[in-house]
């Protein structure tokens, strides 16, 4: 059994150590806000934070996390103690997102930048989101909405 | 009339002489011959050890090694050398930035869906940087503790022969071309040229 802590809640999974976290969370804790989109780490999309770092869970084995702090889009405002967190509250208010498939991994990416550098110059988002890409190409708004999640959260 | 004993005296001593000088003749020649003898070994050892680092300096060039001791501000991927895609950047230490570190996406070990992965799986610092270095300046680098991370030649060794990151050459998995010149030779090798005195390649002209 590998213990594993997810969003404040610690299981006992008897689950085969090379299963990636995606998987893991999805398909054996029903916690399916952390989409697949390439199975690669080329996407994002599967982002969520183990011990307050960015992983693309597709290509993290369960062996990899045992024992670590994972938070998922689904814990992610409490991890903020607000009802949404300012990452999640920004996205409504800047209107960010389209058809909202990569943003669970965009919002836990931008959560993390945001929990490192409260202040993010446009540099600093371009080299902390590259790596998720949106294939309806809201990139103008994740940027705002980084720039609105700051703000708030500054508050 | 000298005497019998002294004429015998007296070849007794010019044959002593003639021992002796013998004598100092043989070991004056030794001695030259043990000085050209040093000279050639050492000239020959010197070309030994400089052979044998022309050889470590292949395996340190590959991609699967100077992908990650880049120059640049970014590792490089492929056999090509291409820039990491993502607009991955190397971070203050080496290791990314926010959202973006090397193990958002690399974990301790090469995963089934083609990531490679090795346990610290980082850049390696700009002082280790081996792009643009000709053979001497990439010896001179690699024995300077200075820029090496404080190793010494031993602990260099250490980590060229044991070092799990290092290894990873040898097991890069998906389709990367493995190190081609085996571990234990590239070992061998850095053992040979560090007992023949880690001479440096001549600098180019």
């Amino acid at each position: 059994m590998t213990p594993l802590t997810v969003n404040g809640t610690t299981h006992q999974l008897d689950v085969a150590p090379d299963t990636p976290l995606l998987w893991v969370l999805r398909e054996h804790l029903g916690l399916t806000g952390t989409k697949f989109g390439c199975g690669m780490a080329l996407c994002g999309a599967c982002t969520v934070h183990v011990d307050g770092e960015a992983v693309r869970s597709c290509s993290a084995p369960l062996s990899s996390v045992a024992g670590r702090k994972i938070v998922t889009i689904e814990g992610l405002a409490a991890l903020a103690g607000r009802d949404l967190h300012p990452v999640q509250q920004a996205w409504i208010e800047e209107d960010v997102v389209q058809c909202g498939y990569c943003h669970s991994g965009q919002i836990m990416s931008a959560a993390a930048l945001l929990a490192k550098v409260p202040k993010p110059t446009d540099a600093d988002i371009d080299a902390a989101m590259s790596g998720n890409i949106c294939r309806c190409g809201t990139y103008q708004r994740i940027r705002a909405g980084i720039h609105r999640a700051a703000a708030l959260a500054a508050k | 009339m000298a005497s019998f004993h002294s004429i015998a005296g007296f070849h007794l001593v010019t044959g002593a002489v003639v021992i002796v000088g013998s004598a100092a003749a043989m070991i004056s020649g030794c001695a030259a011959d043990a000085s050209r003898t040093t000279s050639s070994e050492s000239a020959a050892e010197r070309a030994r050890s400089q052979a044998a680092f022309v050889e470590i300096a292949a395996v340190l060039r590959h991609p699967r090694c100077i992908n990650c001791h880049t120059v640049t501000d970014f590792p490089r991927q492929g056999d090509a050398g291409r820039r990491h895609a993502q607009f991955v950047l190397r971070g203050p230490d080496n290791h990314g930035v926010p959202a973006m570190r090397c193990n958002s996406c690399h974990q301790d070990s090469n995963q089934e869906n083609g990531v490679p992965g090795a346990p610290h799986w980082a850049l390696a610092p700009l002082s280790m940087s081996w792009e643009g270095l000709d053979d001497n300046q990439l010896a001179e680098a690699l024995k300077d503790e200075s820029k090496n991370g404080g190793r010494s030649l031993e602990s260099l060794l250490d980590h060229m022969a044991h070092d799990p990151l290092v290894l990873w050459g040898w097991n890069p998995g998906g389709t990367r071309e493995p190190v081609p010149v085996p571990h234990e030779t590239f070992v061998r090798r850095l053992e040979e040229w560090m007992a023949t005195g880690a001479v440096s390649p001549e600098p180019s002209p």
